[in-house]
């Protein structure tokens, strides 16, 4: 169904940001009128005002930076890992018709396991080290990738492949010539898909295993009741998610702006 | 019976004013059948859409003598029937909210696909069947309504040449057997001819109407001999020069036409 | 015949030939953390029994079900109000936009201080993860409902609940299911999560009791079975969406062949 909204009531840019910013605005005077008026207890909800008190706090430390230099990293690497691997995976599956009929099986399965099952292996293998962190953002951030790869060679226009083979095209310059450029729009959509399933995964590890992170620093805040530090340093964790987001989407947007038309949304 | 009296709209986007209808008034009578004409892009859905009460008209009036009594037959036959709903359902759906009874639905709803000769595709999908089978539904749908006024916005415009063709011989015998009333929209002056009692003739946007005649060919018309016939001719190309000279006329008008499109497409 | 036997062999073939390796691999592993896969199976039978399963993977498996159940109402509940309404849906897209990209787990020290560490925190974490996408994508699947279908609605005369339940919801459905989809595997890993907090019983709790006291081949066999669990889900989810949404794949199918 091709659709266009309601034409009549239609909201322009210029109101839209100004309605945004206003319910952006309408929640953190929420947050600061519930904990003043009684109705939450300023000790699970402290107010606007001292959770920013707190965020200006973080900022000035050395130690805060670090978290976040931590985190990024773990998420940039595990990121990168799983995008090579999952390229690469895909593509050799996707090239080799015998490969994809054999392994369907095997990742259908293997996709839904949960991440967080690692957890405990995880915990043996590297202790409460970056390792630990990586092993669960690989693991999360690879099937987001390989998926959407197998969709993307799965996508290849049976006239340009035979159009290929009729020209004795190599193996390399059939992946290279049609396969990739197909496969393309895929593999943006499974990074931006990965990139926000390893933000959750890295500060996940840093919580509940104690890497190093911002994900351990909220552990920490939380043990030693230092409620509107945890509270900053979650809604840090969400801003880096929405800048993650903002960042991906755009860089989606900019490298295929020719593509946009020709495709539909896979959903994931 | 339906009654338009100084219907004016006036499309309002910021400090920007487009004036789509002007002052049209005519009415249609109980059981005629009455084609609309007019340039492209001069505002004939919108005169629909505020005839079916989807749009509010800046000012003057429409009468519809039941109003609960109106069905519609949209262009976009892919797009008006519920695709999540079996052709049996589609026709279905506005008789429960009309709240007949359970048997008086059956028997409306077995009688509709009879007469648009869809029997034995009650329980297909809309998207299982070809697009002037989909529009056979969407007409089904509207006759099962038992509709005072049926309005028709260009519905052969998406479909082929022959299916179009049949589809026009189904509306003249729908409204010949049901003695329902029709307002039908098009843009094809051959199609105007062929169907209605009566055209009447928009002018360019902002629109008035233009003139109107009466189709003085018989009540028995196929496609083969009334084409032929020489008073067809005549009266086509009497449509003709007047569309050509409503375009002319208006060939000024025509940027503010253009701002339009998007609301009369 | 021959046809079904090949695909069956395509199937089960490479899982078979891995476990396979698996357990010849293994066989004579002295490596304490990757114990043979006959001691793994002999463990998971050990381990997993019935007074077990009812003890432990039960209460799991019903705060997930309660969690993502509440979730998928509210979200849906939610998302039809906003996406119905552009102006609400301008003001509430940045908040939304947050709320959804900050990592779940975080949630859970959070959903504590107000619900203590009782099966209510569990369940509130759950829905607190699993509600950003299903409310997201309902306001998608809403604002983008076929304008000439909406009118069809209208000048029938299909307006309030009706137009909820015959418009509005089924137009939706396909991305209601896409959220739904994302957010079963966000209630998974909160089970697990919220019960690795704080717990005395639980999945999650009793795989890491195993991790703690070294019982190794317990542990795999846990995680084994947390595995099996999210296939098990996830193929569930496959049939119910493949009932549920049989018109919309035959109307994309119809659509690719024209």
């Amino acid at each position: 169904m091709t659709a266009a909204g309601a034409g009549v009531a239609r909201v322009r840019p210029a109101g839209r940001a100004l309605l945004g910013l206003s319910g952006l605005a309408g929640l953190l005077v929420l947050v600061e009128l519930l904990p003043r008026a009684g109705i939450v207890s300023d000790r699970s909800l402290p107010p606007t005002s001292r959770i920013l008190a707190a965020l200006a706090d973080e900022a000035a430390t050395a130690a805060f930076w670090v978290a976040v230099g931590d985190t990024l990293t773990a998420w940039a690497i595990g990121l990168a890992v799983a995008v090579a691997a999952g390229v690469a995976v895909g593509v050799l599956i996707g090239a080799v018709p015998v490969l994809r009929a054999v392994t369907a099986s095997t990742v259908e399965f293997l996709r839904p396991i949960p991440s967080v099952a690692l957890i405990p292996l995880a915990v043996l293998l590297y202790g409460s080290d970056l390792g630990s962190t990586l092993l669960l953002v690989v693991y999360a951030a690879f099937w987001q990738v390989l998926v959407q790869v197998l969709y993307g060679v799965a996508d290849v226009d049976p006239v340009a492949e035979e159009t290929a083979r009729s020209f004795r095209f190599t193996a390399a310059a059939r992946i290279r010539y049609v396969l990739w450029p197909t496969a393309l729009p895929y593999v943006f959509t499974g990074v931006r898909l990965a990139a926000s399933v390893a933000l959750v995964l890295a500060v996940t590890a840093e919580l509940v295993i104690g890497a190093p992170g911002l994900g351990a620093v909220i552990a920490v805040a939380q043990t030693s009741g230092a409620i509107p530090t945890m509270y900053a340093l979650i809604v840090v964790t969400g801003l880096i998610g929405v800048a993650i987001n903002l960042a991906a989407r755009r860089a989606e947007r900019h490298f295929l702006a020719w593509h946009q038309s020709v495709r539909g949304e896979v959903a994931a | 019976m339906l009654e338009v009296k100084g219907l004016r709209k006036v499309y309002r986007s910021g400090r920007r004013e487009v004036e789509a209808l002007r002052d049209l008034t005519f009415t249609v009578a109980e059981g005629e059948l009455v084609c609309l004409v007019g340039p492209s892009g001069c505002g004939k859905t919108t005169l629909l859409r505020c005839i079916a009460g989807l749009l509010e008209p800046t000012s003057g009036e429409v009468t519809v003598g039941d109003k609960s009594g109106l069905a519609i037959v949209f262009q976009e036959y892919g797009r008006s029937l519920f695709p999540w709903l079996t052709v049996r359902d589609n026709v279905d759906l506005p008789l429960r909210q009309k709240k007949v009874a359970r048997a008086r639905r059956r028997e409306l709803v077995a009688e509709a696909l009879t007469a648009v000769g869809l029997d034995g595709t009650e329980s297909a999908y809309p998207w299982q069947l070809s697009g002037g089978m989909q529009q056979r539904v969407a007409i089904a749908r509207a006759v099962a309504y038992e509709p005072s006024i049926l309005l028709m916005d260009e519905p052969f415009a998406a479909v082929d040449a022959q299916t179009r063709a049949d589809l026009e011989d189904l509306v003249r015998s729908l409204w010949q057997r049901l003695g329902v009333t029709i307002l039908f929209v098009t843009h094809d002056i051959d199609e105007a001819v062929y169907l209605g009692q009566r055209v009447l003739m928009l002018s360019a946007s902002p629109t008035v109407v233009q003139d109107e005649l009466a189709v003085d060919l018989p009540a028995e018309r196929d496609q083969l001999h009334t084409r032929a016939d020489p008073r067809f001719a005549a009266l086509r190309t009497r449509v003709y020069a007047q569309i050509q000279a409503a375009k002319a006329r208006t060939g000024t008008a025509s940027g503010a036409a253009g701002e339009l499109s998007s609301a009369d497409r | 015949m021959t046809g079904v036997l090949r695909r069956l062999l395509l199937i089960v073939g490479l899982p078979a030939a891995l476990i396979v390796t698996w357990y010849a691999a293994s066989a004579n592993s002295e490596n304490f953390y990757a114990p043979p896969l006959r001691q793994i199976l002999a463990a998971f039978a050990d381990t997993w029994t019935p007074e077990r399963l009812r003890a432990d993977v039960l209460p799991s498996l019903a705060r997930l079900g309660a969690g993502y159940l509440l979730a998928g109402l509210i979200g849906i509940a939610a998302g039809v109000a906003i996406g119905a309404s552009p102006r609400l849906r301008a003001a509430a897209e940045p908040v939304l936009e947050f709320f959804r990209a900050v990592p779940p787990p975080v949630l859970v020290p959070v959903i504590m201080l107000f619900a203590g560490i009782g099966n209510g925190m569990k369940v509130i974490v759950i829905v607190s993860g699993c509600v950003w996408p299903v409310l997201l994508n309902t306001v998608e699947g809403v604002r983008s409902t076929d304008s000439v279908l909406s009118d069809t609605t209208r000048a029938y005369g299909i307006t309030g609940v009706a137009r909820l339940r015959h418009l509005l919801l089924p137009a939706a459905s396909p991305r209601i299911v896409a959220g739904l989809r994302q957010a079963l595997s966000i209630a998974i890993i909160l089970m697990v999560i919220s019960e690795m907090f704080a717990a005395s019983n639980g999945l999650g709790f009793t795989i890491v009791q195993f991790q703690r006291s070294f019982a190794i081949p317990e542990m795999w066999s846990g995680i084994i079975l947390l595995g099996l669990l999210g296939f098990g889900l996830s193929e569930l989810f496959r049939l119910a969406e493949h009932f549920a949404l049989a018109w919309y794949h035959g109307l994309r199918d119809a659509q690719r062949r024209s």
